[in-house]
């Protein structure tokens, strides 16, 4: 089946402007939304397509909105998560900097179906083309009548504001963001609360990340079952997969979920460079497990089949690395990242990812032994349970699973004493 | 008193955006690094504090957690190159290396003349174009190898010289 591209603009277009939005049918649905369908038929046709989240987690995206309570309690919020800081992923940036009216409409829509007062889209600090183009993209849609008073006559009062990061990659965890965006350092709550009940300024709220938002307006507009004919039954859609790494052609596929990594890597990415095979791939960011070569090419990108295969879609960034790659230094440069993004709160993250990074140090420098990597091991069983948030199971799945996979190429380094591709492998 | 009553204007015009005033202090030191040649001078936190009705600790506190606040000096061009993962492999320790030689300093430091200093920091999200850099709050300079940087060294330079020069402004 070719593949139908409706996230973003064909060709490397820019659909930033909105007669560019709208010349290629923006707008419809949230016009056609917001005057014909009532609120309770929007959620309930999100839920029955299948959405699930692209920020991560893949939660479903209807069930969450029907966690707001039904109280009358106002305001109510949108928090749309813009941080996109996970270590591979520049999809949402795709949405951002080229369609954001997608994202405005989505919002839009989805705060008509949820009574919502106001939105906050929290966007990475460094973001600045994404950041400028957003903005300027609100402003062109409140001038049109997309936000403000009384948006197209269905009585609903919607604002969106841009918020900026600075650099910190906890605040793309939802309470972390919420605690960030009210003026704080961005250190997760404990839960329950749950958003839905208490999020931003305790007040109810929504999180969902800018693709998941962006899927929106596709759903209400062209329906549930042309939705649901894209992907796979429990993954449906298509999703932009940011490929990175060792391969001829790097960069944003938009392709259906469910698209087997084989035809990712070798067909849309161009494969790798010639001479050279296929040694490890992280399929979703890099707190996801490592995928071995041999698993690589089985997998499925669909949220069922790679947990069936010991791994997670994540935020669907495929990291692709070559037999010139030394594993130890691809750990140590995960294991280094979340030590520093550790927001310190918990014992076993603060302390573990600490240790983990201390100890990929050492074998990489060829002065561990092998009792150091059965520490790891320990290390990452006593990270992977009981923290607020889900950066210490991250860390020891993302530096973690490099030992677990690829021990061998570990233990020759504490045998050697040192890296055994020195001079061919990539340096950390 | 650090913050000019311009800027306070800035910051009090985003209050009408959220329920509480604290909110707004991102923004605000944001603003105030972007005046101030990147970086936040003292004092700055104590007026901030002052105008959104806060503890002055809670504006300490917020400039010591996110990376993007400066509390020291940083060059007039701060060169940011990204050493996560899929730069690295794509060569971004050359970057550095070569930066670090072309500007004499080493990764975290400032030039004496203070027009440059570099960092190394985590994924920007622009890891299909690395290796790459970022520098101040512009936009990306990407899929760089060492005669680009080389280059970009040259016109930030250039883009140097023509600001301080004298003549009409
Ligand atoms: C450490 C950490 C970092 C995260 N970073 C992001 C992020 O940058 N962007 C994002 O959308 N979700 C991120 N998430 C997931 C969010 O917590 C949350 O699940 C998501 O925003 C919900 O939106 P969705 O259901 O639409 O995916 C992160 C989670 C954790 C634990
Ligand atoms: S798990 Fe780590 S990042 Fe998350 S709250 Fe605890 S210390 Fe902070
Ligand atoms: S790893 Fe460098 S931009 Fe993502």
């Amino acid at each position: 089946m070719a593949v139908v591209h409706y996230l973003l603009p064909p060709d490397g277009q820019n659909w930033s402007k909105l007669a560019d939005y709208k010349a290629n049918g923006g707008y419809a649905a949230a016009e056609r939304a917001l005057r014909e369908i009532k609120p309770e038929q929007i959620v309930a046709d999100v839920k029955a397509s299948g959405l699930r989240g692209r920020g991560g987690a893949g939660f479903a995206a209807g069930l969450k909105w029907s966690f707001l309570p039904t109280d009358g309690r106002r305001p109510r919020y949108i928090a749309c998560n813009g941080d996109e800081s996970e270590p591979g992923t520049y999809k949402d940036r795709q949405i951002l900097e080229r369609n954001p009216h997608e994202l405005i409409e989505g919002l839009l829509i989805a705060a008509y179906a949820n009574t919502i007062d106001a939105a906050y889209v929290y966007l990475r600090g460094e973001y600045r083309v994404a950041y400028d183009n957003l903005r300027a993209a609100i402003a062109e849609a409140k001038e049109a009548g997309y936000l403000g008073r009384n948006v197209l006559g269905s009585g609903l009062d919607f604002e969106i504001h841009v918020h900026r990061g600075a650099g910190a990659y906890i605040c793309g965890e939802e309470t972390g963001l919420m605690e960030s965006l009210e003026g704080r350092k961005g250190q997760p709550r404990k839960r329950p609360p749950f958003p839905a009940v208490a999020g931003l300024w305790r007040q109810p709220t929504i999180i969902n990340n800018v693709e998941t938002m962006s899927q929106v307006p596709h759903i209400v507009g062209k329906g549930v079952d042309w939705f649901k004919s894209i992907g796979t039954e429990k993954s449906t859609g298509n999703t932009i997969f940011g490929v990175s790494g060792c391969v001829m052609k790097p960069g944003a596929y938009e392709l259906p979920l469910g698209t087997p990594l084989r035809d990712i890597i070798f067909e849309h990415a161009g494969g790798l460079r010639p001479g050279r095979t296929l040694k490890a791939v992280i399929p979703g960011g890099v707190s996801m497990p490592v995928l071995t070569a041999e698993a690589a090419m089985q997998v499925t990108m669909d949220h069922d089949n790679l947990q069936k295969n010991g791994t997670l879609l994540g935020t669907g960034a495929v990291i692709v690395m070559d037999d010139t790659v030394c594993m130890v230094r691809a750990a140590l440069t995960i294991a280094r990242f979340f030590r520093h993004e550790s927001c310190g709160q918990c014992t076993q993250c603060r302390e573990g990812t600490g240790w983990l990074h201390k100890l990929f140090v050492l074998i990489e420098r060829g002065q561990a032994t092998k009792r150091e990597l059965d520490t790891i091991d320990e290390v990452c069983k006593f990270m992977e349970a009981h923290t607020i948030c889900a950066l210490s199971d991250a860390a020891a799945w993302g530096a973690g699973y490099f030992v677990r996979r690829f021990r061998p190429e570990f233990e020759a380094h504490i045998e050697q004493q040192g890296c055994p591709l020195d001079g061919v492998s990539f340096e950390v | 008193m650090v913050l000019s009553d311009e800027l306070k204007q800035r910051i009090a015009a985003e209050f009408p955006k959220y329920p509480e005033k604290r909110a707004v202090l991102l923004t605000a030191l944001h603003f105030i690094q972007a005046e101030h040649g990147g970086w936040i001078p003292p004092g700055a936190a104590a007026e901030v504090a002052a105008l959104l009705e806060i503890p002055p600790i809670d504006v300490e506190e917020v400039i010591s957690f996110y990376s993007l606040f400066h509390p020291e000096p940083v060059g007039r061009f701060h060169l940011q190159v990204c050493a996560n993962l899929s730069c690295c492999l794509a060569g971004a320790r050359k970057i550095v290396r070569t930066l670090e030689q072309a500007l004499d300093i080493r990764s975290g430091e400032v030039t004496e003349d203070g027009t440059f200093s570099i960092a190394e920091v985590e994924c920007l999200g622009s890891c299909g174009t690395a290796p790459m850099l970022q520098v101040n709050n512009e936009p990306y300079v990407e899929n760089l190898d060492e005669r680009s940087v080389l280059e970009l060294v040259e016109r930030l330079r250039q883009r140097a010289a023509a600001a301080s020069s004298p003549g009409p402004r």
